[in-house]
């Protein structure tokens, strides 16, 4: 199997609003697909179709070639998809620390993971060292919700690690970030996806970014693809300059 | 902030030794004040399965009393219907005087008891599965009309006297021995609830109701099971409060619906009130806010009578409008450090994996 999610034909409408038509994209394994487009086109949509945030009215979400689209946001969580959000989400009152060990995977809980002692064992080894990986090492002991923005989101990136997900899909994960982390954070997706074996699957609004990064790009306009191709085939579709990049 | 211990464990064993030397000379030092030391403890119990849900799940129940009421309704019948005819026990209004031999009364007791918790946890996953879909606002009042429903409920129901109440099987010997009996369940209920949370809350599953509390919707992306962490967390307090229910009625002697086992006005909001003047959402915040409150509530019944509701009320108003974290929370806002929140770069000094960790930030 080459995709790990294969949307069909997928419609979501919000009232009058078509928030998605027919939309058909293809996210292969272990790749970074980006997806790009205006504001209101339907990216936000897609993302909360495909982790089951809202049914969707037609056509068909596979992630690894079973249906999901009736499935509910949990227990696609469990399956192995995750998301993070455009307005960070972390547990804002507890330390880094305790929010990386609740973020392990819940795929088989059994009472003695329920119960499981925290700060000790294999849990709080992998938390450190996913907190090093993002540089937040030093505040583990911190209220995460006292770090500044760049920090949770960072924060929130290492805990959707933790869970060692299949898919990853992040939802603009460099906006509000100083372009001097851009940088790093960049480097960090990339090693989450080639030594961690991360699908990932991203919304971005910075093109040197997703340019970057991404090996395939589907770009969305009024809630319909535009386009799908590599980084260098988008950048030049004029229909992708007319509806969003703009003539340089 | 997850609240397990106040500054180390050695505090902690501290408090301890203290709180279980008071209980156990408590009754011996003060012999008259058994039934409000006793008391005390219920109250500390009471708060504390209260901020299971309350603090730590952030869902502010306000019908916690109704297992209260519910285990000391089951444990009256199992107690009676054990050796007698609970319909006809009931309708009596306490003309038969059912003589229950010691091993009788003592053995209905204990299996009364045990029927106690087991019943009020069963119901609260029942009530559970169908209130735990609200939030909010809506989850407190939710509950509270769960509570005001189970005694008009209760009082409807004659089989087990309605609105008349049941008188409770005698407790055998003297007066002073069944006091102290009373005396000592509700000093182990407390220390063991007590210790059993201090145990869930340095677990996953106390990581997981406060996941719950701070982001319910990121909980669920994540792919917590979070219905089933909201059912037994709540069930475990029911358990509890089921229990501490069916020792209160059997220390009264006699129970009815309104005033003794659904005593929503009184210990179902003191028990919310006790958990928010200690610092809801901590181990400690609880205990410490319901001897506080205890202490003012017999203060203000012995030296402000006729005045002593409007002196509770203000206590309340003024902990809920301009001190809502309560001790504790004020505290670790106060001094985060000796909570343990700082910044912390491995504690052995090692400079130099110290500065790679800045270097790659």
């Amino acid at each position: 199997m080459t995709n790990i999610i294969e949307l069909r034909d997928v419609s979501k409408a919000y009232g009058g609003v078509q928030a998605n038509t027919d939309v058909s994209i293809d996210v292969p394994v272990g790749k970074i697909t980006g997806l790009i487009g205006p504001n209101g086109s339907g990216k936000t949509t897609l993302f909360n179709s495909i982790v089951g945030y809202h049914p969707i009215d037609s056509g068909s979400i596979k992630f690894e070639g079973k249906e999901i689209s009736k499935l509910r946001v949990p227990q696609i969580a469990r399956l192995g998809m995750l998301r993070t959000f455009q307005q960070t989400r972390i547990y804002s009152k507890m330390n880094c620390l305790d929010n990386m060990q609740i973020s392990v995977s819940h795929r088989e809980e059994t009472a003695g993971s329920m119960f499981a002692p925290r700060d000790r064992g294999e849990i709080v080894e992998r938390a450190e060292r996913l907190l090093e990986f993002v540089g937040l090492y030093a505040k583990r002991r911190l209220v995460s919700g006292d770090l500044s923005f760049g920090q949770q989101k960072l924060l929130e990136f290492a805990m959707a690690l933790m869970n060692q997900p299949k898919v990853l899909l992040l939802d603009e994960p460099t906006a509000g970030i100083n372009p001097t982390l851009i940088n790093g954070l960049i480097d960090r997706l990339k090693l989450a996806n080639q030594e961690l074996g991360v699908t990932l699957f991203v919304i971005e609004h910075n093109m040197r970014v997703i340019m970057n990064l991404a090996e395939q790009i589907s770009c969305l306009a009024h809630g319909q693809l535009l386009a799908t191709g590599t980084p260098d085939e988008i950048q030049n579709d004029q229909r992708v300059v007319d509806a969003y990049l703009g003539a340089h | 902030m997850t609240g397990v211990s106040m500054t180390g464990g050695r505090t902690d064993w501290l408090i301890y030794a203290g709180l279980i030397g008071f209980g156990l000379l408590g009754p011996v030092l003060f012999p008259a004040y058994t039934n409000q030391i006793a008391v005390m403890w219920l109250m500390i119990l009471m708060a504390s399965t209260w901020d299971v849900m309350g603090g730590q799940t952030g869902y502010n129940s306000l019908g916690n009393i109704a297992f209260f009421g519910i285990g000391m309704y089951a444990s009256a019948v199992v107690q009676i219907a054990l050796f007698y005819d609970v319909g006809e026990y009931t309708a009596a209004f306490g003309a038969i005087k059912v003589d229950f031999t010691d091993a009788q009364y003592f053995g209905g007791l204990a299996l009364g008891l045990g029927a106690a918790g087991i019943v009020a946890a069963v119901v609260s996953v029942l009530v559970g599965l169908c209130v735990f879909g609200l939030r909010g606002p809506y989850f407190a009042i939710g509950t509270l009309g769960v509570a005001v429903a189970m005694a008009e409920l209760i009082a409807g129901w004659d089989y087990v006297g309605g609105g008349g109440g049941i008188s409770m099987p005698v407790f055998p010997g003297e007066a002073g021995a069944s006091s102290l009996a009373f005396y000592a369940m509700f000093f182990v209920l407390a220390i063991s609830a007590h210790l059993l949370l201090r145990w869930l809350y340095s677990t996953q599953f106390g990581l997981a109701l406060n996941a719950i509390r701070d982001d319910e919707d990121k909980a669920e992306a994540m792919g917590l099971h979070t219905l089933r962490y909201k059912l037994i967390g709540w069930a475990i307090a029911a358990f509890f409060m089921g229990i501490a229910g069916a020792v209160f009625g059997n220390m009264i002697g006699f129970i009815e619906p309104l005033e003794v086992a659904f005593p929503t006005t009184t210990f179902g909001i003191f028990m919310v009130a006790m958990a928010l003047l200690g610092g809801k959402g901590t181990l400690w915040g609880p205990v410490l806010g319901a001897i506080l409150f205890h202490v003012v509530k017999e203060l203000t019944w012995t030296y402000l009578l006729g005045w002593q509701w409007v002196a509770l009320g203000a206590l309340i108003i003024v902990n809920i409008v301009y001190f809502q974290q309560g001790i504790l929370g004020w505290a670790a806002d106060t001094w985060p450090a000796a909570f343990g929140l700082k910044v912390d770069d491995g504690g052995n000094g090692d400079a130099s994996t110290a500065k790679t960790r800045e270097a790659a930030e």
